[in-house]
């Protein structure tokens, strides 16, 4: 494996503050992705129990704590 | 010669990618689980629902098999739920993917993916279901169920920690240590949190004695396995894109990893 001793980021220049708040945005965006799919009981969807129900084997399936 | 920052995919790139290897390897998982996991899931309700027949007496508090959706709804939502899940996921992996590119010790960005993958199936599987193992429908006090939720997720905080915790045991070690020392220090680190976590985080013993031993270990294998198709198909899908891309981007040759 090669070894990289330069300070040139591989990916990006990360000081830009654009990028920060587009990773920030994003993270955000998958974080609420997940609540809804994993742990919401209709307080977020406002869907009621929809959303929960219809996931449900899917949440018990990925090993997530469910009832 | 270092890689200059635009021989690199912009995050926007990298992300879509992610969330493109997260999504198909979302429903890769979900058919898995619904060929191994669902006659498991089935079993069990049965076995809720016999019990809750026979508590009629105490009904109301957990409305969990009302008719809002249907057995057959519940099974396509399984498709929807893996989907989404795994495109979350996968576009996770991704920003983790650039965020930690400074730390980088590879040119090959698929060979990062795929470690990153694996460090994720480790730390944010792995490690929290030996330790909080998934339940099917009727294991599982529905009043200890918020103390659950955030002690599993902060399990996976904790599993990710050991993961890293590992990495730098085999960073701190160096480059010029024989592999098995290495090895060791990174064996060291992970075990050290992973150890100290499961002793000190709560266990919760919530299964019904009459509940059949067989069926619990089928469904948690099945639960287990489903997340390994998820992680082992984002890694894969993600590394397969990044390698594409790459390739594309680079005429020069890199020096070989």
């Amino acid at each position: 494996m090669s070894t990289s001793t330069s300070s040139q980021p591989l990916v990006h220049p990360a000081g830009s503050s654009r990028l920060l708040w587009t990773v920030l945005a994003t993270v955000a965006v998958l974080s609420l992705l997940t609540y809804l799919v994993a742990f919401d009981q209709g307080a977020v969807s406002r869907s009621g129990m929809y959303l929960h129900e219809l996931m449900h084997d899917g949440r018990h399936l990925l090993g997530v704590p469910c009832h | 010669m270092p890689l200059t920052a635009t021989t690199a995919p912009p995050f926007v790139t990298v992300l879509v990618r992610g969330l493109l290897a997260g999504l198909i390897a979302g429903l890769l998982a979900g058919a898995f689980a619904y060929v191994a996991g669902e006659p498991h899931v089935d079993a069990a309700i049965a076995i809720e629902e016999a019990a809750a027949a026979h508590a009629e007496s105490a009904a109301g508090g957990h409305d969990h098999e009302d008719a809002l959706v249907s057995r057959n709804g519940q099974r396509g939502g399984l498709f929807l739920a893996t989907g989404l899940f795994g495109a979350a996921m996968g576009g996770l992996l991704a920003t983790a993917y650039v965020l930690l590119s400074r730390r980088r010790r590879t040119y090959d960005d698929g060979r990062a993916g795929l470690l990153l993958a694996g460090a994720a199936l480790l730390g944010a599987v792995i490690v929290p279901f030996l330790k909080y193992p998934a339940n099917p429908p009727a294991v599982g006090d529905p009043a200890t169920i918020n103390q659950r939720t955030v002690t599993y997720l902060l399990m996976v905080v904790l599993g990710l920690v050991a993961v890293w915790a590992g990495s730098l045991g085999y960073r701190a070690v160096g480059n010029d240590a024989p592999t098995w020392q290495r090895a060791a220090a990174a064996a060291g680190g992970f075990l050290l949190v992973t150890v100290v976590s499961y002793v000190v985080m709560p266990s919760f013993q919530e299964v019904p004695d009459d509940f059949p031993a067989t069926l619990l270990w089928d469904f948690r294998l099945a639960s287990l396995g489903t997340q390994v198709v998820l992680w082992t198909g984002i890694g894969l899908l993600f590394a397969a894109l990044m390698h594409h891309d790459r390739r594309r981007r680079t005429a020069a040759a890199l020096p070989s990893t």
